[in-house]
This record gives C-alpha cells, sequence and structure tokens, in this order.
C-alpha cells in the first residue's frame, strides 16, 4: 500500500538506473560480481573500446585479464572454471555487454560455443587437456557451425568429415562469420559425416586449417569475425568429441549462449538509455535542457522501462536455470525479445543525441551497429518467432 | 607473514552523500563498501603475504549494523578472514576512539607481524588513526609507504614525502600506513567472490573487547562538531595574458600549489 511509512521516494522522485528496485533480488555475492565486472569494464574496456571499433581490432591480450578475473567458462564446474550460478553468468554478460557487445561476444564464445561443447561432450582427457588453459585465457576457442550457404538451417552443412581405413578423420569444408576464429589456437568444428553430425577440436596451426578475416564489417568492429577453411585437415579420432551424435550437439551450446545474449542486449540498451538521459539533462535547445521536453521524456521514459522489463525477464529466466527448468522456447523468448528492445532503445537514444549520436565520441551508434549483429547471430529474431510459434500453436512454420 | 589490514566501509562515494542534521556527521545507514583507499593496503599484504611464501591476511574494520559488504570484497580480493566490531554505543566515535577499538581488535588477532592501514579514510579524512593505533599497542609506526619489504624481522618502507621518498625501517611488529595509488589493487575474482562467503567474519562488540561503552560513541568523544558550513562558493580563476611568458606562469602556478 502506498501508506507504508517506509515508503522512501515521494511523488516525482525515482532512481533512474534501477526504477523498480531490482537489486535487491541480487544476493550479495551477485551484486559483489556485477560491480566487478562493472568497474572492470570501465577501466579496460570502455577507455579504449571506440578505438578498437574505428580500427576494427579486439586485443587478443583481453583474453588472459578475462581468464585472470574468472570470466571464461565462469558457468561450468571443475577444470580452473570459477563455476558461478547461471544468474551471476548473466549479470557479468550484461555489464560486458554495457561495455560492447564485442567484448561479450569474445566471452560467449569462448566460455558457451567453445569450452561448453568440450565440458559437456568431450572425453576427460580432452577436458584436461583444453579447459583450464581455455579458462586462463591463455588458448583462445571458436565454433565453427555457419557456412556460406548455411545460416539459419545449420542441418544443411556441407563441411564434411570422413574417416579413413587408418582411423584419422579428414575435414573438408568452409566456415563463415565465426568470431575469434583468426585470433583462436583451437577451433570446435561441427561436420557431417555417414553417421550425422559430429564435432571436432581443431587446433589451428592443423595443417590445411587456414582463417582469413572477413572485412568491411560495420557492425561487431571491436570483435574478430572470420572464415574457416578447411582442406583436407587429418585429425585423430581423439580430436573429435565423443558424447555428440547429432545437431543437438551444437544447439545445445548455442543455447548456452543465447542465454548470456538475452541478459547482454539489456545491457547495451542501458548504456544507451543512460547516454541519452545525461545527454539530455545537458544539452540545452530553445533556453532549456532537451530532456525537459515532452518528446524527448516520452523516448527517455520508453527506453527506461524496456531496460527495467528488460532486465527483469532476464533475471526469470536466469533463476528458472539456476533450478534447471529452463526451455530452450523460453530462452527464444528472451533472446528474441531483449535484443529487439535493445535496438529499439539503441536507435531512440541515437536520435536523442542528435548528430552527436552519429560519432563514436558517444556509445550509442556502436551498441546500435553492434546490436544488428546480435539481432542476426545465435538465432534470428525470425527464427526465434518461429520457434515461439511452433510452441503454442504446435504447427511448424519453418519451411 | 601474518598481516592484518584495518579497513573502513563508507558510504558509496559515487552517490551523493548527506550530513545528519542532528549529529553533524555523515549519514552512514545506508549501503556501504570498501573504501578504495584500503585497497591499496590490502593489496600491498597480499603481495607481502605472497612475497613471504605463506601467512594470513586477516582485516579488522568498526561499521555500523554489522556492515559486511565492504569486508567481503576484501575477501572476495584473498584476505583469509575478519574481526567485525559493530555495536549501537559506537555511534558518533571520534578518531581517537577509533583507535581504540581498531587496536582492541588488532589485539584478538594471533601472532600480527605487520599492521597496515591507509592513511586516511575518504570519508572522514583526519588522517590520525594509525598512528594512534600504534601508540595505544605500543608499537612503531611508519607513515605513507609508498613501497614495503620485509626482511627477517625487520620492515623496510620507502616513505613519500613531497621531494621523493625515505627510507625507514622499524622492527616488526609495526603498523605502516599504506599511501592511496602505490600499487594497482587486484580485482576480487569470480572463484575468490565465491569463496568469501565462507570465509570467517568474527564480529564482537564493545563488551567482547572489554571497552567500557562509556569511552566511546557520543559519550566517549573528546571533540564537538559545532557548526557544519556549505563549502563556499568557488571564486572567479585568474586570467593571464600570454605574452610570451605565460608558460612560466603556468609553472610558476602550479609550483605553488604544490603539484609539480
Ligand atoms: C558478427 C557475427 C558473428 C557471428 N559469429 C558466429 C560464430 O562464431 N559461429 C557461427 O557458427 N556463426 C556465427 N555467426 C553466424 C550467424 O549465426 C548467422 O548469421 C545466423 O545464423 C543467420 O544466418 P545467415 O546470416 O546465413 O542468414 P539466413 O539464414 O540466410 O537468413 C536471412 C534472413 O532470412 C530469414 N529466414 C531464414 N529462414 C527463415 C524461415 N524459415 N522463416 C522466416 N525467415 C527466415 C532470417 O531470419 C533472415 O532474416 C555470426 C554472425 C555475425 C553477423
Amino acid at each position: 500500500m502506498s501508506t507504508h511509512p517506509d515508503q522512501a521516494r515521494k511523488f516525482g522522485e525515482g532512481d533512474p538506473h534501477d526504477f523498480l528496485d531490482i537489486d535487491v533480488l541480487l544476493s550479495e555475492e551477485e551484486r559483489l560480481l556485477r560491480d566487478t565486472v562493472r568497474q572492470f569494464v570501465g577501466d579496460k574496456i570502455l577507455p579504449d573500446v571506440a578505438d578498437w571499433f574505428e580500427a576494427g581490432t579486439f586485443p587478443k591480450e583481453m583474453a588472459r585479464e578475462m581468464g585472470a578475473l574468472g570470466l571464461l567458462g565462469m558457468h561450468l564446474e571443475g577444470y580452473g572454471c570459477a563455476g558461478t550460478s547461471a544468474v551471476a553468468y548473466g549479470l557479468a554478460c550484461l555489464e560486458l555487454e554495457a561495455g560492447d557487445s564485442g567484448a561479450r561476444s569474445f566471452v560467449s564464445v569462448q566460455g558457451s560455443l567453445a569450452m561448453f561443447p568440450i565440458w559437456k561432450f568431450g572425453s576427460e582427457e580432452q577436458k584436461q587437456e583444453w579447459l583450464p588453459r581455455m579458462a586462463a585465457g591463455e588458448v583462445i576457442g571458436c565454433f565453427g557451425l555457419t557456412e556460406p550457404d548455411s545460416g539459419s538451417d545449420p542441418s544443411s552443412m556441407r563441411t564434411t568429415a570422413k574417416r579413413e581405413p587408418g582411423g584419422d578423420w579428414i575435414l573438408n569444408g568452409s566456415k563463415m562469420w565465426i568470431t575469434n576464429g583468426s585470433i583462436a589456437d583451437v577451433a570446435v568444428v561441427w561436420a557431417r559425416t555417414d553417421e550425422g553430425i559430429r564435432g571436432f577440436i581443431v587446433p589451428t596451426d592443423t595443417p590445411g586449417f587456414s582463417a582469413p578475416v572477413i572485412h568491411k564489417k560495420l557492425s561487431l568492429r571491436a570483435s574478430i569475425t572470420s572464415e574457416l577453411v578447411l582442406d583436407d585437415v587429418r585429425l585423430p579420432e581423439s580430436l573429435r568429441l565423443p558424447e555428440v551424435t547429432s545437431m543437438r550437439g551444437p544447439l545445445s551450446c548455442l543455447n548456452e549462449a543465447r542465454f548470456g545474449i538475452l541478459w547482454g542486449a539489456v545491457g547495451a540498451g542501458r548504456a544507451c538509455y543512460e547516454a541519452a538521459l545525461e545527454y539530455s539533462k545537458e544539452r540545452v535547445q530553445f533556453g532549456t535542457p532537451i530532456a525537459s521536453f515532452q518528446l524527448t521524456q516520452r523516448k527517455l521514459v520508453e527506453m527506461m522501462v524496456r531496460v527495467n522489463k528488460g532486465t527483469l525477464l532476464a533475471l526469470h529466466l536466469g533463476r528458472m536455470k539456476d533450478e534447471g527448468r529452463l526451455s530452450s522456447a523460453q530462452v527464444s523468448f528472451g533472446k528474441m525479445d531483449n535484443v529487439r528492445e535493445a535496438l529499439w532503445i539503441a536507435r531512440e537514444a541515437r536520435s536523442v543525441l542528435g548528430a552527436n549520436g552519429i560519432t563514436l565520441e558517444y556509445p550509442v551508434i556502436r551498441h546500435m551497429n553492434n546490436l544488428e549483429s546480435v539481432y542476426t547471430y545465435e538465432g534470428t529474431n525470425e527464427v526465434h518467432t518461429l520457434v515461439l510459434g511452433q510452441a503454442i500453436t504446435g504447427l511448424n512454420a519453418f519451411r | 607473514m601474518n598481516i592484518v589490514v584495518c579497513v573502513k566501509q563508507i558510504p558509496d562515494p559515487a552517490e551523493p552523500g548527506a550530513l545528519d542534521p542532528n549529529t553533524k556527521t555523515l549519514k552512514r545507514d545506508g549501503k556501504l563498501i570498501l573504501d578504495e583507499s584500503d585497497s591499496y593496503g590490502v593489496e600491498m599484504a597480499l603481495q607481502l603475504a605472497d612475497a613471504a611464501g605463506g601467512g594470513e591476511v586477516t582485516l579488522v574494520s568498526m561499521a555500523p549494523n554489522s556492515e559486511t559488504s565492504g569486508l567481503r570484497t576484501a575477501l572476495a580480493m584473498g584476505a583469509a578472514k575478519s574481526v567485525l566490531v559493530s555495536d549501537p554505543a559506537l555511534s558518533g566515535t571520534d578518531a581517537l576512539g577509533t583507535a581504540k577499538i581498531l587496536a582492541a581488535a588488532i589485539k584478538r588477532v594471533e601472532g600480527a607481524d605487520l599492521i597496515l592501514t591507509a592513511t586516511e579514510s575518504s570519508d572522514g579524512y583526519t588522517g590520525t588513526v594509525p598512528e594512534q593505533i600504534a601508540e595505544l599497542l605500543g608499537l612503531p609506526s611508519i607513515t605513507f609507504a609508498k613501497s614495503i619489504a620485509i626482511d627477517g624481522g625487520t620492515v623496510k618502507v620507502q616513505r613519500q614525502t613531497e621531494a621523493g621518498y625515505d627510507e625507514c625501517e622499524a622492527p616488526l611488529p609495526a603498523v605502516v600506513s599504506v599511501t592511496a595509488g602505490v600499487v594497482e589493487p587486484r580485482y576480487p575474482s569470480f572463484k575468490g567472490i565465491m569463496a568469501a562467503k565462507s570465509k570467517p567474519v568474527d564480529e564482537v562488540d564493545c563488551a567482547a573487547l572489554g571497552i567500557d561503552p562509556g569511552s566511546v560513541g557520543w559519550a566517549g568523544g573528546g571533540q564537538e562538531i559545532v557548526t557544519v558550513e556549505a563549502a563556499p562558493a568557488r571564486e572567479a580563476g585568474e586570467v593571464v595574458e600570454d605574452d610570451g611568458t605565460g608558460f612560466e606562469k603556468i609553472v610558476a602556478f602550479l609550483d605553488n600549489l604544490k603539484v609539480i
């Protein structure tokens, strides 16, 4: 009831940065972890990220710093990984992406797409060999599923792995849009075999493997994206992931990574909202701060409401994941809605900043451009819509 | 090498602070965090324990309402355990009272070879507590350390001065205050954060420390805050026309401020 004596805020007051007091839903440990990542982002990413974006680079050295903090494979148990809750992983993704989607992508790919399949489907020797060094950031991984002619429909992939009489596997084909590809020491590559889809751990110095960088991107520029070329790459059976026998293998990895993205997108949205809020209170036109115009207030309020709703959604899904009852369709709900809302916020914030909104002096257009990739990768907005459509109608609209 | 670090938990400086009009002191009933100026001492202590090849870092803190969130940050950085003094009777305690409490709390830590503090807190700025603790414990005190090394039973300190640094030594145990900014405090690692919640916090009150509540808090205060005034508005700056010697004037100005 509004007559509660403890009611701290009066009419016309509210915390612009945590309007719904979502902080109280986090444990002390979760807040400390969140604050630590926020500080790391403030110290190590924000000061330079505009330059990385402009130059189209992501500094490889960041891997060890992220590893020392515990960011890499943080939600996995054992093998040098921190073993945090899903909510903690989500909070870290949110703070990282409030810095840049590229930094969050690096962590998603390393932890959820490269380490997770080894952790989940690998042999004990494979886990011992790779995971501790990947957790420390000494070894960088990438994940090769998408191909030039196989995007939303990955089961149409053409990359093949053929078993030789001697027992070795020979991989041929090419992968496209692979985050971290050219800076990776190891690639988890998915290929078609006579028995179905299989996963392979490919050290990137294996003869026949190359990873040319994809240039001319205008999105996720502070992240390396590459092609993977596999030309008679010979691998021993010991580098095949023994526990994967179908497309379910790579799809389960994507489900892990999407969970991080549905948090991360809220971070990008929050950064844009905060930039717009701050700017609009400082910028004076017609003799008054632009934040005092009704049209601007509508924008700011819509942004604030979306950031809060997205955070609540992410937290709800995170608690469900920690309780072991989150379905992949529910992850689709979060990925579809939080990313599109973040993109909406970014575009709206961009308009509030006027001409300044198109420069890298402010974070907004960087986030806006990044979010176009986030909208597409890990299942496009349309694909997640169809997942949800099928979930509620029972009818498949994919083909 | 067992090291005690005194750490203060203060209102987050990023949030606007407020004075209590009745007590004329800072309101400290909200969330408190680890004073950044103490994070350097924690880092220094962790490095010294590492260099010595063993030993524990113990935190000592006095805070209202059983506050531990700042302690958890330092425990997550790697400190092993902590002593927390919390007692309603401590509200209003002045610098000397604080030193009495901290000295008594330090005595609870067995086998402390070295006691580190910041040079001053970021919310109170009295800058007197470290030396008072040393006096109360009857230990040597070195202030403004920019680097610390242990050599057998001796602590060797580079003590920052305006012109450079002094080299000082004292027999252990000793109390050393650490200048802010001289080391880069580590981030709490995620493993550290998760381990921190199960690290012991020994919470005590005045009675447990054998301190008469009447000798601390408002009752025991040796000082009274008479009035609190808003800071004066900034005065207009001086405009210097550059007639070719402008740079000299800038250098002289900065020199006068002792910033170069
Ligand atoms: C920056 C970046 C990094 C990436 N990193 C990786 C990585 O590390 N590893 C990796 O394997 N992949 C990666 N990807 C690839 C990404 O996952 C794919 O781009 C994505 O799956 C979409 O595939 P596509 O681009 O081929 O689009 P397409 O599948 O060709 O889709 C084009 C359009 O058609 C729509 N569409 C497709 N099918 C349907 C349908 N049935 N009904 C309705 N609409 C449909 C899509 O929604 C989309 O709008 C990355 C992509 C980007 C941009």
